[in-house]
């Protein structure tokens, strides 16, 4: 409750700095200092301290499992204005209105993450997608990226659209909102209502998280989108969203989870297998990125289609290992000028340590052993192979995993292994230090996964 | 405690490498930090053989049920302590080869051997799989950026080759971890899993396939001879003398014992892809004119003869085995450091264009032969222990079809000769041509990385009971481990 009140604080206090505050850098530090704030009343949430003591009435509840997702992505954001804050400003003249944005953003991810009632749920994704559209468009001068705002407003309130035809069927159904209500009578024979409102309710959310064969938005959003505002969606949004989802089909539907698990796990295989093999055609950077953002989703969504403690342990170590590599290699892609592969040739004997790190993000994506990727991944397979059935579907998971490992490492061989003329890139030191910690927190989970799941249980 | 250090010292040293600016320090302080780990590694051998000095455990990730458990049985002993030897050999043997960015390469190389080491000791099997890959990725990088013209395609094909093998180990590891009773990723709760054959089955091609792409095992080696050639020669030797160790490791330590009934009953269809392999790479070496790709393709038949005498599963097969793994280690990175020198002194690998080398260079061409002979197992050099020890094992087999790979494999032997025969031909005898006429003999850096291979090798042939003391107690449990005679009385 701690971070959820002073995100909504903080979005409005942003929107109203650039009155006051005429420098950009003032403004800046501000909402750094803003989410290290918010990082602290929520590391003290954990802990049990709370300033706020509102009743929701059960709506939202703020268990281990959300707390842990909250802290990982404020990290993230803090992480990612750390290094693309500065960048934010070039988008556009609102820099202070995109901040607020962001926090606003948070505000949602934190509602999605916690939200015990569908009604909860679907605030917290509009307040995310709203904000999400005007950030996508925010290169206002730019065609690509107008028309990226628009298809993404289109396609996402159709899919919004969806999911509050699915609560109402399922309110229609169950007469509540709740998901403990949900699930209770699930329990017996479900009625065609209820079957066709969680249908829809899947499918919108596979929309938002950019699962096959609902993902046709994402590259072109992604690639359209400012690459500094691409990075947030495709990270920190994106994993909440999929907490979100496992939240629904663990707690409202998990008595009915056979009924659906073949269901995911032929849209899992599927969007792998998309993902995967597309990524590897892919000319640009970014919109290699973009399609391995499909490609990890299919991942993740092992995790939903196993629905056990793995899952969900492995879940938490995933967003946070996917979240940090794909914001290092963004921060880093922002500054080049040429966003294709042959943008990077030579990259590694003009800037070795941007080099190196990003390697180390890569080899995170692609799941090398000593990254945090690998153990994400690891946990997503254990958790898969755990429910016993469908051996296929790890089998596609890892051949695809092995598929990935070609156009990471194109990046990667681009940088070392050709030569080229190196791309001219003005890099302070904040910048490289805070690279440096984003690839040392990777290794780091990447050996010791229990720091962040501990704080699971205990 | 000693298996801990094997990984630490070159881990650490490797590290500290990228730090080190100038070349030629850097250089010496690879040197220098391997030689430590000889030490060590010798000092596991003889010194320090009790138990409490060769085994570490800790916890690691408990929520996954791994533990962070390393250990030096006979078999870890013996590769690492070829991995000791091999290091500072190469560097030696290498020492006049100029890298760009020299830092780098030897932080890698080192890097390397911190991997290797920790592949020989695992004893939990998702530390094995950490390492295995590990061990992979500064070799992809060494080979990337030093090699040849095609490297970058070259490696590329064998890390995907090799990537896409492991992780379907990966899902063999998993599955084999949910079946212990304690979710435990030891390799003593996985001995004693008791899976039905059917399972054992499938769960087997999932770790064979990891291996076999990794010695490699025909049709599993297409990655091998591009890739030896296109690497910088003291990668070469990394790869082909202690690389491949990993996937015959990895048969005996984690394949035989733990899935014998599959390892049984898929023994004929194994041995036959290995003693067809030999035949098959005998017959390509035959025709190869470039030295490297010639090596390359003798150590696809060496290596398939070993494979083979694994799937023996008696005594003297895998006995023969643990000591050929040392010695063809040994040989091979011996070649590799002359074909080195040829290649850069004369700027050409191609047997065609050189000859005569014998009246320039007789002590090359002394240590050349004596190593080419220890290749194809002259009695009193290293490598006829080994392989008589393998035919006889060979020959023993349970096998219905025994005595036919047998014949298919001394077959291989004969054209191991042919080309070994025949290269020693037109590069040190005949006339001399304008390549060679100006060539030098070794220089002291290069004899004495040369000297110590070929006492090894006459050493191993007069007493190799000294090898075989190490690895008998670890053959003797593989073998009982392996042993499913008890459910044919049944």
């Amino acid at each position: 409750m701690n971070a959820l009140i002073i995100s909504a604080l903080l979005g409005v206090v942003m929107m109203f700095s650039s009155f006051l505050l005429k420098d950009r850098s003032t403004v800046r530090s501000m909402a750094i200092a803003g989410l290290l704030l918010l990082l602290v009343v929520n590391v003290l949430e954990m802990n049990g301290v709370e300033f706020f003591n509102i009743n929701t009435r059960d709506m939202i509840v703020f268990d281990r499992f959300a707390l842990l997702f909250n802290t990982i992505a404020f990290l993230s954001t803090l992480l990612y204005l750390l290094l693309s804050a500065k960048e934010m400003a070039k988008v556009g003249v609102y820099f202070a209105d995109y901040l607020a944005l962001i926090f606003f953003i948070l505000c949602g991810v934190i509602l999605v993450s916690s939200f015990k009632s569908l009604l909860i749920l679907f605030l917290g994704i509009e307040i995310i997608s709203i904000p999400l559209y005007i950030l996508t468009g925010s290169d206002k001068r730019n065609l690509k990226s107008n028309e990226a705002a628009l298809k993404y407003f289109l396609l996402g309130t159709f899919s919004t659209g969806l999911m509050l035809m699915g609560i109402a069927l399922i309110y229609g159904a169950q007469g509540s909102f709740y998901s403990v209500d949900i699930s209770k009578i699930a329990g017996e024979t479900p009625s065609a209502l209820l079957i066709a409102g969680m249908l829809l309710l899947f499918f919108s959310m596979s929309f938002k998280v950019s699962a096959a064969p609902f993902h046709f938005w994402t590259p072109d959003v992604y690639d359209g989108a400012p690459t500094v505002f691409t990075s947030f969606m495709a990270t920190i949004v994106k994993a909440a969203v999929f907490v979100a989802f496992i939240r629904l089909f663990d707690e409202a539907f998990g008595l009915l989870h056979l009924q659906w698990q073949l269901l995911v796990a032929v849209i899992t295989a599927l969007t792998l297998f998309i993902g995967n093999i597309t990524a590897v055609f892919q000319q640009s950077v970014k919109r290699m990125l973009a399609y391995s953002s499909i490609a990890q989703a299919g991942f993740m969504m092992l995790s939903l289609y196993a629905m056990n403690a793995d899952a969900k342990e492995g879940l938490m170590l995933y967003v946070a290992a996917y979240s940090f590599a794909t914001i290092g290699i963004f921060a880093v892609l922002i500054k080049m000028s040429d966003y294709t592969f042959e943008g990077f040739n030579g990259f590694a004997k003009h800037q070795p340590l941007l080099a190196a790190t990003t390697t180390i993000f890569l080899l995170s994506l692609a799941g090398i052993p000593l990254t945090a990727g690998f153990l994400s991944k690891f946990y997503m397979l254990k958790a898969a192979l755990g429910t016993g059935k469908h051996l296929w579907l790890v089998i596609v998971a890892v051949l695809m995993a092995a598929v990935s490992v070609y156009y990471y490492f194109r990046v990667i061989q681009a940088m070392y292994f050709k030569e080229g003329e190196g791309q001219p890139m003005e890099v302070s030191k904040p910048f490289k230090w805070t690279l440096v910690v984003l690839a040392a927190l990777i290794i780091l989970l990447g050996i010791f996964p229990n720091i962040l799941l501990s704080w699971l249980y205990f | 405690m000693i298996p801990v250090l094997l990984i630490l010292i070159p881990l650490l040293a490797g590290l500290a490498s990228f730090f080190i600016k100038n070349d030629k320090t850097v250089r010496s302080w690879a040197l220098f930090s391997s030689l430590l780990t000889v030490v060590v590694a010798v000092l596991a051998v003889t010194v320090l053989k009790e138990n409490k000095y060769l085994a570490h455990q800790c916890e690691w990730i408990p929520a996954l049920g791994s533990s962070f458990s390393v250990k030096l049985d006979g078999m870890g002993q013996l590769l690492c302590l070829l991995t000791g030897i091999a290091y500072p050999l190469i560097f030696l043997g290498t020492w006049n080869s100029q890298y760009k960015n020299a830092k780098n390469f030897f932080a890698l190389m080192l890097l390397s051997q911190a991997g290797l080491m920790g592949v020989f000791v695992a004893m939990d099997a998702l530390l094995f799989y950490f390492f295995w890959e590990l061990a992979l990725i500064p070799v992809y990088f060494l080979c990337s950026q030093w090699g040849g013209e095609k490297r970058i395609r070259v490696t590329f094909k064998f890390f995907i080759y090799t990537f896409l093998g492991s992780v379907l180990m990966l899902i063999g590891i998993l599955y084999l971890q949910s079946q212990t009773p304690n979710k435990s990723f030891g390799i003593q709760d996985f001995y004693n899993l008791d899976l039905p054959g059917k399972t054992q089955s499938w769960v087997f091609w999932l770790f064979f396939l990891a291996f076999a792409i990794k010695m490699p095992i025909f049709p599993f080696h297409t990655w091998q001879p591009d890739a030896y050639e296109q690497s910088p020669t003291a990668t070469t030797m990394v790869l082909s003398g202690i690389m491949v160790k990993m996937g015959l490791l990895g048969l005996l330590r984690w394949l035989l014992p733990v899935l014998p009934i599959a390892s049984y009953s898929w023994g004929d269809v194994t041995m036959s892809l290995a003693v067809a392999g030999i035949i098959y790479a005998s017959l390509i070496a035959i025709r190869q004119d470039d030295i490297k790709r010639l090596v390359a393709y003798s150590s696809i038949a060496h290596i398939g003869l070993m494979c083979a005498a694994i799937f023996a599963e008696n005594k003297s097969g895998t006995q023969g085995v643990m000591i050929q793994m040392f010695n063809h280690g040994i040989n091979i990175i011996g070649l590799w450091i002359i074909v080195e020198i040829i290649e850069k002194r004369f700027g050409t690998r191609k047997m065609s264009e050189l000859g005569g080398l014998a009246q320039k260079a007789p002590v090359m061409a002394i240590f050349f032969v004596i190593i080419a002979l220890a290749n194809i197992a002259l009695p009193l050099t290293n490598a006829f222990v080994g392989e008589f020890l393998m035919f006889n094992g060979l020959l023993n087999a349970k096998s219905q079809y025994s005595l036919w790979f047998t014949v298919f494999a001394g077959v291989g032997i004969i054209l191991g000769a042919v080309y070994t025969l025949n290269m020693i031909r037109k590069i040190f005898y005949g006339a001399t041509n304008q390549v060679t006429e100006a060539a030098q003999d070794l220089k002291l850096n290069e004899k004495l990385s040369l000297g110590i291979i070929v006492a090894l090798i006459f050493w191993i042939g007069v007493y190799p009971q000294a090898i075989l003391n190490i690895t008998d107690g670890i053959s003797q449990t593989i073998l009982e481990q392996t042993d499913i005679s008890h459910l044919f009385k049944k």
